[in-house]
């Protein structure tokens, strides 16, 4: 059982760690606070499941769509949306506000539109759930499927985001927008990319969950809320923060479920947040500063 | 007092002696709709109590309204009425200390954050709690108050909640939330405690929201936490406060009136379509009106009088 436990808390904390990243940049660089991004991951969930149960695509090609649409979708919505929100915008603090206010406003847009489609039951398919023998325990293909996609998709995001130029004048906009604009970075465009890159990641989050979670049009709330706690226990805009804290709220869930009750996760979630808050509001790797 | 404020203070007793008779010319429909109005009307002025001059997003109106309702559905048969009516806002008044006093010490965005979940972690916790504890989810409230019951506590609540915000407007502590809300170095230096100024206001006006949703639960008759924990609560208060504007006094019931009007006309016509309508339209006001309409339209007034008189 604690092998089996420890597992699935790995497969959970891992989809967590791929779509808090996209938080992380979507908030860490673009500096935008999206609520709407847990129902960005659950449009992503339906995409999937309507590809795979209308015609016939598995999930793993279904991915090569979702997330190309994520995308766009994120460079849409913040040419069109946030662009001007941030070209109004005095200061920090009234950019977030407006932000805050009009990803709101979306979230409920997105989600009248997958109850006007797919109706608000829990939904889910059935794809390689086959169980496979891991440490003795057994464990569904699906599961691993998704854990080894969170691997490659976040673990080849990191590389990319240290290792290059490109990664690197991305987070020094995250790091100080004014002093990237003066070494040449174009501001706006880096802002923009790591929008829908973020969007982009939360739909490759989204096709995961499906392949093993059911989900319904309203569960954008509760995956929003997981992905903005894992950034702020990993520290805002950190993506390694964001990996670890991923890994160890989805452990922490998968305990609190098999051990406690499965009706007490989103408490447990909550619990870890009013610690990281009380303890270390700048995250468990933050540095201390805001 | 000058002529002019007694003439003000004569005007809103008139209104308010007027809508208080309302039951009486009114048909049920209709008392329904202003028992509606006044619920939100309520809602959205105690919303901007607290979040128009802290500037601080509260995202967790449904949270506090829903304590409000189930405590009644809980309590309504062991307790007395008042009694009841009490314990739900000491409740209400109990989480609001433990959210305000985790996260208003820290940047406005950790508040936002844990007011966005803080319906949903409720509504987990009740449900979970009545599944195994009591085993029963669902319950019915047999209450005998009339709608004009309800529609008359709900007026002297909102007649209340505005005098509360004037008050706030004219004291010390408005004074001290504008310059937060300016400012919080500012604020700090001035030897302003702005962690406990919030502090007070969150509460207060989380108190009044639990005390509307106390209130209005009789009109169910029967409750169950997914009913009373309706995300859309939340999102329809913010989007009147906003609308008419968060930082004027009239501005949260001039947002509320048209808006609670156009909401029951959406659900009555486009029953399954409204949440995108509302979700577009909130959005056009935050791109449109960011201040609201009274702002907005003082703004108009002003730049006309000063073409008139160069």
């Amino acid at each position: 059982m604690l092998v089996t436990a420890i597992l699935t808390g790995l497969v959970l904390g891992g989809t967590y760690a791929l779509v808090a990243m996209g938080l992380t940049l979507q908030y860490g660089i673009a500096r935008i606070m999206n609520l709407a991004f847990g129902d960005t991951i659950v449009t992503a969930s339906f995409l999937a499941f309507a590809l795979y149960s209308g015609a016939g695509i598995n999930p793993v090609v279904g991915l090569a769509i979702a997330v190309p649409a994520g995308f766009a979708f994120g460079y849409v919505v913040y040419s069109l949306m946030m662009r001007p929100l941030v070209a109004r915008a005095k200061d920090k603090a009234s950019l977030e506000i407006d932000s805050i206010l009009a990803t709101f406003g979306l979230l409920f847009v997105i989600q009248g539109t997958l109850f006007v489609i797919f109706g608000a039951n829990y939904t889910s398919y059935t794809y390689l759930n086959v169980p496979v023998t891991i440490l003795g325990t057994n464990i569904a293909a699906n599961r691993l499927l998704a854990f080894a996609l969170a691997v490659l998709i976040g673990g080849g995001l990191y590389l990319a985001l240290t290792r290059t130029r490109w990664g690197t004048a991305l987070r020094a906009v995250g790091v100080s927008p004014a002093a990237a604009s003066l070494v040449g970075i174009d501001v706006n465009r880096q802002a923009r990319f790591a929008f829908a890159l973020g969007s982009a990641l939360a739909a490759a989050g989204g096709v995961a969950i499906s392949m093993y979670q059911t989900f319904t049009a309203a569960s954008g709330v509760v995956f929003t809320m997981k992905a903005l706690i894992v950034v702020i226990m990993g520290g805002v805009g950190n993506v390694l923060g964001a990996l670890s804290a991923g890994l160890i709220l989805g452990l922490v869930e998968t305990f609190v479920a098999t051990y406690l009750d499965p009706g007490l996760t989103l408490a447990a979630t909550y619990l870890i947040f009013l610690a990281i808050l009380l303890w270390r509001p700048s995250g468990l790797f933050g540095r201390a500063s805001r | 007092m000058t002529a002019r404020d007694l003439a003000g203070w004569a005007a809103a007793l008139a209104t308010l002696a007027a809508l208080a008779l309302a039951p009486v010319y009114l048909d049920a429909y209709g008392l329904g709709l202003m028992i509606g109005i006044a619920g939100y009307v309520t809602l959205a002025t105690a919303w901007a109590l607290f979040s128009g001059p802290t500037r601080y997003v509260s995202l967790a109106t449904v949270a506090f309204f829903g304590i409000g309702a189930y405590t009644v559905a809980v309590l309504s048969e062991t307790l007395p009425y008042p009694l009841v009516l009490l314990v739900a806002a000491l409740i209400g008044l109990v989480v609001a200390l433990v959210v305000g006093l985790s996260t208003l010490r820290l940047a406005g965005v950790y508040f936002v954050i844990f007011t966005f979940g803080l319906a949903e972690l409720i509504r987990q916790l009740v449900t979970w709690y009545e599944v195994n504890v009591t085993g029963t989810l669902g319950r019915y409230i047999f209450l005998d108050l009339g709608s004009e019951d309800i529609y008359w506590q709900l007026l002297a609540l909102g007649a209340t909640t505005i005098l509360l915000a004037w008050w706030i407007g004219r004291s010390r502590i408005g004074l001290a939330l504008r310059v937060i809300g300016d400012d919080e170095v500012v604020a700090a230096h001035c030897g302003i405690d702005i962690a406990r100024v919030k502090l007070a206001l969150f509460a207060a006006s989380a108190v009044i929201i639990t005390l509307v949703g106390a209130i209005q639960a009789p009109r169910w008759t029967y409750v169950e936490p997914a009913i009373v924990f309706n995300p859309t609560i939340s999102f329809l208060t913010l989007i009147m406060a906003l609308l008419g504007g968060a930082n004027r006094l009239w501005g949260p019931l001039l947002g509320a009136v048209p808006l609670f009007l156009l909401f029951e006309w959406l659900s009555a016509n486009f029953p399954n379509h409204y949440s995108i309508i509302l979700g577009l339209l909130f959005i056009a006001i935050v791109f449109v009106l960011p201040k609201g309409i009274v702002a907005f339209a003082e703004k108009q007034w002003k730049g006309k009088s000063a073409e008139a008189a160069p």
